[in-house]
């Protein structure tokens, strides 16, 4: 029974980050109708040019998070520009496609900045665990969870209770009538675009800095867990996204304890495909799932 | 043979949808055809017409199953499954002694001596013509097909399904035949590719292949059966044999392909193209 909370809480902790991952996604997807498939890349080659300035120039993790935040920026505006404001509104299709032709190039250019596989990430500025009653907790799950947890405030904020939220909820809507009501749909999307990509590179910092090791995977491997996470939460939906993260990090955990490596993400495919057939709204947000359909299938 | 994958990713984006898991029905066709040949030593053709069977049997269940689905659910759907044979086939270890040498798929090691076109002494070239072969019968039993009725009836449940039913036709039935096709055609090209490659290892069959062969069919166009070979022949043919552009090739092709559809979202191939095209062969 201990091992069983202590995996719910080590998978809650872990599963903080991929929420971060899936709101990204979720508001990319809800403002657009289209997934960026770039997401995780772009990530993953921020992260590498923090990790380059970390082995080249020998700076502080400080640095390197800020490197990581800022080249993931820069980035997502590059995406933005090329497989978004570029490509024709009624083609969600093609900027899909578009996006994956740059993951391409993201992970090349990656690959050519450090040819080998594997670099370590610096870790956090803490180590350590802290026992409270039976159970461990490790200090760099804490501060995952910690800023996480921040960030998710500080997007709840900004999207329920500014101006710019509010006009980004508008052109979510409803592009037209955002814009009758003189709102700039480009450059609220240009902006979200800058919004995401930050808490993208905050959400990647973190799982680098807990598992203290980068390679041009992470891309991939980033954008199918963002892309999980916010479908067994209901696609459109934050709150769902917030809890999709969160209950794959504690499927994650309990298979890993109970099961063995080898299952831990056969259980979550395994999870979402049974969920899709028979509940393909997700844990929230059925009430989203039909409109975000339609818009999805005007190819 | 990832001609034939694309060509697959292609008949369903015809019709509308968009999978991201055609490689796991390259992959059980691969699987299964290699295991039939090594293992029991059934001659190839029979192993080409089991592994696509069951790669179009798996399909149709898969067809069934997510029926309900469309767009991004589907996509995500069809992923998962992909993954899931993936991850499952590392777990797959059954090998059996054939002349003392254990034969058969081992797992993350791969599934390596599928040696039939050794042993029949079949020399690379003839396989390169089979493989040929093969992709033209596929090529020519689509241009029947977009020409027939159910090519027409798959275009317009991917233009409007809804508008579709309307018109009195069975879209169930049709999606369900759509799938059976790609998956079919999918089994073909993984058949083919454990042939020639006499190595397979799970890895291969991951969700790249899978959005690349997407990728080939959309920058191609979807005007054509033969805009998913362009495709194929820009990325491979091209790209690969410019020497210079070693190491950063990805780059230039990403960034190619990107431009390619900001003009044509469609692809190079798309439905215009091919009714100028189709004119301009008219005047002579």
């Amino acid at each position: 029974m201990i091992n069983f909370l202590q995996n719910c809480l080590d998978g809650a902790m872990i599963g903080s980050s991929y929420s971060l991952l899936a709101i990204s996604f979720t508001i990319i997807f809800g403002i657009m109708g289209r997934i960026n498939l770039a997401l995780g890349p772009s990530i993953m080659l921020g992260a590498f040019l923090g990790t380059w300035a970390f082995i080249n120039l020998e700076v502080s993790p400080w640095t390197v998070a800020m490197v990581t935040i800022i080249a993931t920026i820069l980035i997502g505006i590059y995406v933005e520009r090329l497989c978004f404001w570029a490509i024709r509104r009624d083609v969600a299709m093609a900027s899909m496609v578009s996006s994956f032709a740059i993951w391409m190039q993201l992970e090349e250019i990656a690959l050519n900045l450090l040819p080998e596989r594997t670099y370590p990430f610096p870790k956090l500025f803490v180590s350590g665990t802290i026992e409270i009653g039976p159970f461990f907790l490790r200090y760099e799950h804490l501060v995952t969870f910690g800023i996480a947890m921040l960030s998710m405030l500080g997007l709840a904020f900004l999207l329920y209770r500014s101006r710019f939220g509010l006009a980004l909820r508008a052109v979510s809507e409803s592009r037209k009538t955002a814009a009758y009501m003189g709102i700039d749909p480009n450059k609220i999307i240009f902006w979200t675009f800058i919004l995401v990509s930050f808490f993208g590179g905050i959400a990647g910092y973190l799982l680098l800095a807990t598992d203290q090791q980068i390679t041009p995977n992470f891309g991939l491997w980033a954008t199918l867990k963002g892309l999980i996470a916010m479908m067994l939460g209901g696609m459109g939906s934050l709150v769902g996204a917030v809890i999709g993260g969160v209950v794959i990090g504690i499927i994650e955990a309990q298979t890993q304890w109970y099961l063995g490596n080898a299952y831990r993400d056969l259980s979550v495919y395994v999870v979402l495909f049974v969920m899709l057939i028979f509940h393909p709204g997700g844990l929230l947000g059925n009430q989203f799932a039909h409109k975000a359909d339609i818009k999805f299938k005007r190819v | 043979m990832i001609s034939l994958l694309a060509l697959s990713a292609y008949i369903l984006l015809v019709s509308g949808e968009i999978s991201f898991g055609q490689q796991a029905y390259f992959g059980i066709g691969a699987y299964i055809s290699g295991m039939v040949t090594a293992m029991l030593g059934w001659p190839l053709w029979l192993a080409i017409l089991g592994g696509c069977l069951i790669s179009g049997l798996s399909a149709l269940l898969i067809g069934i199953l997510t029926l309900r689905l469309s767009g991004l659910y589907f996509s995500i759907a069809t992923l998962c499954f992909a993954e899931m044979v993936r991850l499952s086939l590392f777990s797959i270890h059954f090998q059996i002694d054939i002349r003392g040498e254990k034969v058969g798929p081992n797992g993350a090691e791969g599934f390596a001596d599928i040696r039939w076109i050794f042993e029949n002494d079949v020399s690379p070239l003839q396989f390169m013509i089979i493989i040929y072969l093969f992709l033209s019968i596929v090529l020519i039993f689509l241009f029947i097909l977009e020409r027939s009725r159910t090519g027409f009836i798959m275009r317009m449940i991917g233009q409007d399904a809804l508008l579709a039913a309307t018109q009195g036709i069975n879209v169930v039935y049709f999606k369900l035949l759509t799938s059976l096709y790609a998956g079919l055609i999918a089994g073909l090209g993984g058949c083919l590719y454990a042939h020639f490659s006499t190595y397979i290892e799970p890895n291969i069959f991951s969700v790249m292949l899978g959005v690349h062969s997407l990728a080939y069919g959309l920058i191609g166009g979807l005007g054509t059966a033969l805009g998913p070979v362009l495709g194929v022949i820009v990325d491979i043919g091209f790209l690969e044999g410019i020497r210079v552009l070693q190491g950063y090739r990805m780059i230039f092709f990403g960034g190619l392909v990107a431009i390619i559809l900001v003009f044509r979202p469609r692809g190079i191939l798309d439905e215009e193209q091919v009714y100028r095209l189709k004119r301009w062969l008219q005047k002579f």
